[in-house]
């Protein structure tokens, strides 16, 4: 579960880049975050992330309260949160598998459940048959189906993607979200920041709407439907 | 920590030198530049402080014994000058040995073809261990019983002790002032290493790695890299050094300066770069890792 209350964030510069945001995604929900660029929308995911605190107001993800949540709790509530990037941020001297077998390690994982889980997790993006390719040597959908792996592997409540579709033309992206909507369907929550109109009509998910650091709009109708 | 973990961080950081060969490669690089150019100062002023301490020996207290004593008495003061703390050694001289030299030194000179063996006294010659106490063994001499006088060669060995002091805090000021140096150059280079892997840091820090599981495999890298370095540096700088001394030694010119074999130095050099190398790389990589570790 993912809440915002009156949420404000004022970068160091005096940048405020929120301006009172509150807004609820229940788990198991699917959502898009959408709006102009340099409304506020990676400032959203990165309050969830704890990259950032709130300059005031709550945010409260999954158990964490991260305006009152203590360093050494952040790998936790990170545990609990897989988070995907428009550049995918993947490592480009490890192979696909290890890609992937790298966050388990990180966490401490055993060598045994690693051997389990990788390969499941792999084949749910339909990259099985890739485990021993180099991120250099696969396509823009395909390492950001590599990313979401990664991202799912430690089997997190809730994926938070940032304009993961951002590189990619139609066709992929709409495999990406597909993917996006195959994980949610299997309990997972997932929160998607977006710019393609066209997808998100045809998606007919939630649609929570920024601009200028607020809210402006929250729904199934949709931002874009509304537009028009 | 479970031991799987243990087993995953030291992989893991021996994984990195070689994932990152070119990063590890320069950092061993400029370690073992560094240490060498510091470790043959350290050498070179080590060798100096011993051919100055070897000329300062030489500096000695003159003492006169009682021309009263038997001959077999004033032998025996030489037990009590020897037991002095700072006595290094006393060499007796009988006034005939005595004579003799005089003679030597005054070859064909007229003045003193009258001079007798009875006119000179029995003496010894007292070389000290620590020349900066010459005063306090002198008159600790000069209380045994049965010394007439004795003759110090103070401005001699305060000239020594000079050179030797300023040798000291010259060497240790550039001995300093090179590692300062060093640390930074090797410190700047495990910074840029870093900075080829701040994306891996930061893809740890988003899957919740903990601080110490991120550390941990770059702390082993740096140790591991710092002690390659430790020994290649060691190794150079012997076989360097053993062919400069071997070279020096056939030259004829240069037979003046004695060097102490590297076989001497082995257990010292050993820990002090085997340390340096330690300290380099733990505290290399802990502090450059740092700066990425605040996500
Ligand atoms: N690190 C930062 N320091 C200062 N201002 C920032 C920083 N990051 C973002 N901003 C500002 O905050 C606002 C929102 O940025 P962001 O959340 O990145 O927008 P979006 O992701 O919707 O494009 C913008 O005005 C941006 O300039
Ligand atoms: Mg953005």
């Amino acid at each position: 579960m993912i809440e915002f209350t009156d949420v404000v964030k004022c970068y160091e510069q005096g940048n405020r880049a929120l301006n009172g945001v509150s807004m609820r995604i229940d788990d198991g929900e699917f959502c898009f975050l959408v709006g102009p660029s340099g409304s506020g929308k990676s400032t959203i995911i990165k309050l969830i992330t704890g990259e950032l605190k709130p300059t005031s107001g709550s945010v409260h993800v999954n158990s964490f309260f991260l305006e009152r949540i203590r360093k050494r709790e952040i790998p936790m509530l990170r545990r609990t949160v897989g988070v995907v990037f428009q550049d995918f941020r993947l490592i480009p001297n490890m192979t696909v598998y290890d890609n992937v077998a790298f966050a388990m390690r990180v966490i401490g994982a055993r060598e045994s459940e690693i051997r389990e889980r990788v390969p499941y997790v792999l084949e749910l993006v339909g990259l099985e048959n890739k485990a021993s390719r180099h991120p250099g040597e696969m396509s823009g959908g395909e390492q950001q189906r590599l990313a979401i792996a990664r991202a799912l592997v430690n089997n997190p409540s809730t994926i938070i993607a940032d304009e993961p579709t951002g590189n990619l033309d139609p066709a992929r992206s709409f495999e990406i979200m597909s993917l996006l909507q195959e994980i949610n369907n299997l309990g997972t929550t997932v929160l998607v920041v977006t710019h393609e109109k066209n997808l998100v009509e045809l998606f007919a998910k939630r649609v929570i709407a920024i601009d200028e650091g607020y809210v402006v709009s929250d729904g199934r109708e949709g931002y874009y439907g509304n537009e028009n | 920590m479970k031991i799987n973990n243990i087993g995953y961080l030291l992989k893991e950081g021996v994984r990195g030198i070689f994932l990152h060969g070119f990063m590890s490669f320069a950092a061993v690089c400029v370690t073992v530049a560094c240490l060498i150019i510091v470790g043959s100062f350290s050498i070179l002023a080590y060798n100096l402080d011993v051919m100055v301490n070897d000329l300062n020996q030489t500096s000695e207290i003159l003492v006169y014994i009682d021309s009263d004593l038997s001959d077999a008495e004033a032998r025996s003061i030489g037990t009590k000058i020897n037991a002095l703390s700072n006595v290094l050694q006393a060499t007796f001289i009988s006034r005939e040995e005595a004579l003799e030299s005089f003679v030597k030194d005054h070859n064909g000179d007229s003045a003193f073809n009258g001079v007798q063996a009875s006119d000179l006294r029995h003496r010894y010659e007292v070389t000290l261990e620590d020349n900066t106490l010459m005063d306090q063994t002198d008159a600790q001499l000069q209380q045994i019983p049965g010394v007439a006088k004795t003759n110090a060669a103070y401005e001699l060995a305060q000239g020594f002790t000079t050179i030797q002091q300023v040798l000291h805090i010259v060497s240790i000021a550039m001995i300093a002032v090179l590692l300062v140096i060093s640390l930074l150059i090797i410190s700047n280079t495990v910074k840029l290493a870093m900075y080829d892997r701040r994306d891996e840091i930061f893809i740890m820090k988003m899957v919740g790695a903990t601080n110490g599981f991120i550390r941990l495999p770059f702390i082993v890298e740096g140790f591991t890299l710092g002690m390659i370095g430790a020994v290649l540096a060691f190794g150079l700088e012997w076989v360097a050094y053993d062919a400069l001394v071997q070279k020096i030694s056939h030259v004829d010119a240069l037979k003046l300066f004695t060097f102490v074999p590297f076989e001497n130095l082995l257990v010292p050099m050993l820990i002090v770069f085997g340390a340096a190398g330690l300290f380099v790389g733990i505290v290399g990589s802990w502090t450059s890792i740092r700066k990425f570790m605040d996500v």
